[in-house]
């Protein structure tokens, strides 16, 4: 019996992913377990490992195709279960083969007469479908919701949306869609290169837009005197503590705590607003996103109660994460639950930013480039280290004095070292 | 219009006025498409009205008042034999042919469809001739819609003198539905449909009907679970069944009908009989149409293939209904004519419907709708089943009929229900919900949570679905 394998859910809001690899070629044995796919999602690269032993009998997809979750991705002759031959089957399969035709090249009437096609039932109601006829959307493509996979009248208007297909026109919604896609003819004044908005890019960007439009930044900069800091980080015991583990102990681990601790003292920058019950949504656990800057985009893996953990299991942690998301291996539960994102752009330059808020966070750090400067101090000039802060926030859930004093919080620890002597651990 | 080598530009020119034909016809003209609905009988509505679905139903119904009123004794009320008008019951049958037929010229004028009477044939892919009776008529049409529909498959080889098969002891679904009279004794060739209904309307009128097929069971390729009720009334209803017995030759000795049968073991018998009835199968009406000129494909059985768009090869012209292939039901071809009108005009319209319902309208009535559990044997399909006996339902126990039953086929991963299948009492109607509900994608739990009236017969289908979910419940409570 011939086994179709679906893009399976791969958790919290995935919808569809690109197919970075095809591990199995047709006709190739394939045994429990093994990886058929390498597929990207907006979040990570997962791979797919085969649920059954069998033989690969037609694979559906390419690299660089999206699929959407329930798409028959390969078809799998199960071991053990071979089919007999009778004429009945035989002449199923010719027509199932020649109803895959018809849809591959439309022009060409196949004998159809009326039968449900064997291959991925679309589960729709046949107004839903309908409507899926008006807009000229291919119903195997919309994600479903509805209860064994069925696709309702509302999947269709978001996959339309999500998709940019023009959406029929509903009184009192405004569509972006028709604005944005006024362009010039760039190609006009000079050669040009369409490259689908995919995959991580497309996310960011949906994410980025979401969280501008729908949300009143305020960005609040300070600097803090890191000096004392710096000494106190480069100690070679504590490096070494550190290093002894495969990993740094970097800036960004004080500031991850700092902003852990100060946030417990100022809870309004770790909360999400629920727009829908008009209420704040206070998060008594401290998880701070790390935005890392990838080749393959901007990745955001997060750091579970960092509160509760010491210097050196966060600088482990850090780097580990890290580097997890640079080599794209991040785990889905790992780029999950954030209430705080900080993103340290110092390392490449920039003297202030106005960072945009990770969505649905309240707020977002950034943590500019260290330079030294010479300040005045009781009449003499001393050379100190300033690290620029730059914090963005939501202005519906807290207020600009609010914003200066848990800036004010976190500088307070990163100027005072011995503030973390009691979080170093063992 | 002039006599001869007149010539009309229309449309869209529809060939066949069934079901199939007159829907296409009346919903183009109602999108505005000028369009000509040509038939070669003056009645029209097809086979299905003239000498298939709905004279059989009528008589059908006469038969059930007869058989009521036979049952009725259990519960206390005794009636006298009935007096049977023949001639009555066949003039109240063709009023209601007449009623209907006329009702679709009606609908044909009231949307601006022309009907036309006579015999089409393609000249070629833009152009039909129409035979009629004050002379020819060119066609120059824009998009045509075969809706010629089938025709009952004679066999003469099954007599000794091939004549013999026309002659008038010889009935097909068409003739017997005529009703010439009550035979004293009536054989019926095959266990199919047609000749159970055939067999249950002359059972019920006094013939002593027997049955010859040749598989082990009535129905072939039905759901068992459906047809034990409906052999168990038949094996009491008619004087005989033989199941895996072959006819091996009809002879009409003019007194009569001697008919020569092999059973199971090979023996042969040969038994007589007043009348025969030879109701083995349907083939597509493509004869005349010269199908050929106008470049339009047929398959190895002689149905037009056509896409879901009901287009052939020939994307101007479509094909709908029985000779565009099986299933060859009315309602089938309905749609069709819908989505082929609608596609014409340019809608976005689609045949994509998941399933077709069939009926038997025996008594008790079989229906069935999606994946039968013949599928799932055979297919090795990974779906559940669930029963619920008629034995169990209060309204089936006032009615004195409480032999039916309702299965549901359902994927136990999703709950979606995937088939259902009813047998008893107004089964045909109750099916109707389960189309619905395998049309709309709907889970157990959509019918389960849903009030249905009672006593009725429609809660059988609810409690089918709940006894699914308690079986779910259990699994899941029960891990293997």
């Amino acid at each position: 019996m011939s086994f179709d394998f679906k893009l399976p859910d791969l958790g919290e809001g995935i919808r569809e992913a690109e197919v970075l690899a095809v591990k199995v070629a047709e006709g190739q044995a394939i045994s429990e377990d093994q990886i058929l796919f390498e597929v990207e999602t907006d979040k990570a690269v997962v791979e797919i490992p085969s649920p059954v032993a069998g033989k690969a009998l037609r694979v559906l997809v390419k690299p660089g195709q999206i699929v959407v979750v329930g798409n028959v991705m390969i078809s799998i002759e199960e071991s053990g279960q071979t089919q007999i031959a009778t004429p009945e089957n035989i002449s199923a399969n010719v027509e199932r083969r020649t109803n895959k035709q018809s849809t591959d090249k439309e022009a060409n009437p196949t004998p159809h007469n009326g039968q449900a096609i064997a291959e991925a039932p679309i589960i729709a109601t046949p107004a839903t479908r309908q409507l899926a006829r008006e807009m000229k959307i291919d119903l195997h493509k919309v994600p479903a919701t509805g209860p064994g996979g069925k696709i309702s009248k509302e999947d269709v208007l978001a996959y339309a949306e999500s998709s940019n297909k023009q959406v029929p026109a509903i009184p009192g919604i405004a569509h972006s869609a028709a604005v944005a896609n006024t362009l010039p003819d760039f190609a006009k004044f000079g050669e040009i290169e369409r490259v689908p908005m995919r995959s991580l890019r497309r996310k960011t960007a949906q994410l980025m837009a979401l969280s501008w439009s729908r949300r009143p930044h305020v960005t609040h900069c300070d600097e803090a005197n890191i000096t004392e800091l710096e000494i106190f980080r480069n100690r070679v015991q504590y490096q070494d503590q550190v290093k002894k583990q495969g990993a740094k102990l970097t800036l960004t681990v004080f500031i991850m705590k700092a902003v852990a601790l100060a946030l417990q003292e100022f809870p309004e920058f770790n909360t999400s607003f629920d727009e829908q019950s008009d209420e704040i949504i206070f998060k008594r656990y401290y998880n701070l996103g790390m935005a890392v800057a990838t080749e393959r985009g901007l990745i955001v893996p997060v750091i579970k109660s960092v509160d509760k953990k010491n210097i050196f299991e966060l600088a482990v942690e850090i780097s580990e994460v890290a580097e997890k998301a640079r080599a794209a291996k991040s785990e889905l539960s790992e780029l999950q639950g954030a209430t705080f994102t900080v993103t340290n752009i110092g390392a490449i330059g920039g003297i202030s930013a106005t960072p945009i808020i990770h969505y649905p966070e309240a707020a977002i750090l950034a943590v500019m480039k260290t330079t030294e400067r010479a300040i005045n101090k009781n009449g003499n000039l001393e050379n100190v280290l300033i690290v620029p802060l730059c914090l963005a926030f939501d202005h519906r859930l807290a207020d600009g004095a609010q914003a200066a004093k848990f800036t004010r919080a976190i500088i307070k620890m990163l100027e005072n070292p011995r503030s973390f002597e009691k979080h170093l651990g063992a | 219009m002039v006599v001869g080598d007149a010539t009309e530009q229309i449309d869209l020119a529809v060939i066949g006025a069934g079901p199939g034909g007159y829907t296409a016809a009346i919903r183009a003209g109602q999108l505005g498409i000028k369009t000509i609905l040509i038939d070669a009988q003056t009645s029209l509505g097809g086979t299905c009205l003239n000498e298939g679905c709905i004279p059989s139903k009528a008589l059908l119904h006469a038969a059930e008042v007869i058989e009521l009123s036979n049952e009725a004794a259990v519960f206390g009320l005794q009636f006298q034999k009935p007096q049977i008008d023949i001639n009555k019951l066949r003039l109240w049958k063709e009023g209601i042919i007449d009623k209907l037929s006329q009702g679709i010229v009606g609908l044909c004028k009231s949307n601006q469809v022309q009907v036309i009477n006579g015999q089409a044939r393609f000249l070629n892919d833009q152009t039909i001739l129409v035979n009629r009776e004050e002379g020819a008529l060119q066609i120059k049409f824009k998009h045509a819609i075969i809706a010629t529909g089938s025709s009952i498959i004679k066999i003469p080889g099954l007599f000794k003198s091939p004549k013999d098969a026309d002659s008038k002891p010889v009935l097909d679904s068409r003739s017997a539905l005529q009703l010439p009279e009550i035979p004293g004794s009536l054989l019926i060739v095959g266990g199919g449909y047609i000749g159970l209904e055939l067999g249950t309307v002359y059972a019920a009128l006094g013939s002593a009907v027997s049955v010859v097929e040749m598989t082990d069971g009535l129905l072939p390729g039905v759901d068992r679970d459906l047809v034990k009720p409906l052999a168990n009334h038949l094996s009491s209803a008619f004087k005989n069944i033989s199941l895996n017995s072959k006819i091996m030759n009809i002879e009409d000795t003019g007194n009569g009908i001697t008919c020569q049968i092999q059973d199971q073991t090979g023996a042969l018998r040969n038994e007589k009989f007043d009348y025969v009835l030879v109701a083995v199968g349907r083939k597509a009406n493509t004869e005349g149409l010269a199908l050929e000129n106008a470049m339009i494909q047929v398959d190895k059985a002689g149905f037009i293939q056509i896409n879901n768009l009901c287009q052939t090869n020939n994307k101007k012209i479509m094909a709908i209904g029985d000779v565009s292939g099986q299933p060859m039901l009315a309602h089938r071809a309905m749609r069709q004519g819908i989505v082929a009108a609608e596609v014409i005009a340019g809608l976005p319209s689609a045949f994509d419907n998941q399933v077709v319902p069939a009926v038997v309208y025996t008594e008790p009535e079989i229906a069935w709708c999606g994946v039968t559990d013949i599928e799932i044997k055979t297919n090795g399909l990974k779906l559940d089943v669930a029963k619920f006996p008629w034995s169990a339902s209060g309204r089936a126990m006032t009615l004195a009929n409480t032999n039916g039953l309702t299965k549901i086929i359902y994927d136990p991963q999703t709950n979606l229900i995937k088939g259902v299948g009813i047998v008893g009492p107004r089964a045909g109607d109750l099916i109707a919900e389960a189309v619905l509900a395998i049309e709309a994608g709907l889970v157990l739990q959509d019918l389960a949570n849903t009030i249905h009236p009672h006593p009725s017969l429609s809660e059988t289908v609810a409690e089918a679905a709940m006894s699914a979910l308690h079986r779910q419940a259990r699994r899941a409570a029960s891990p293997v």
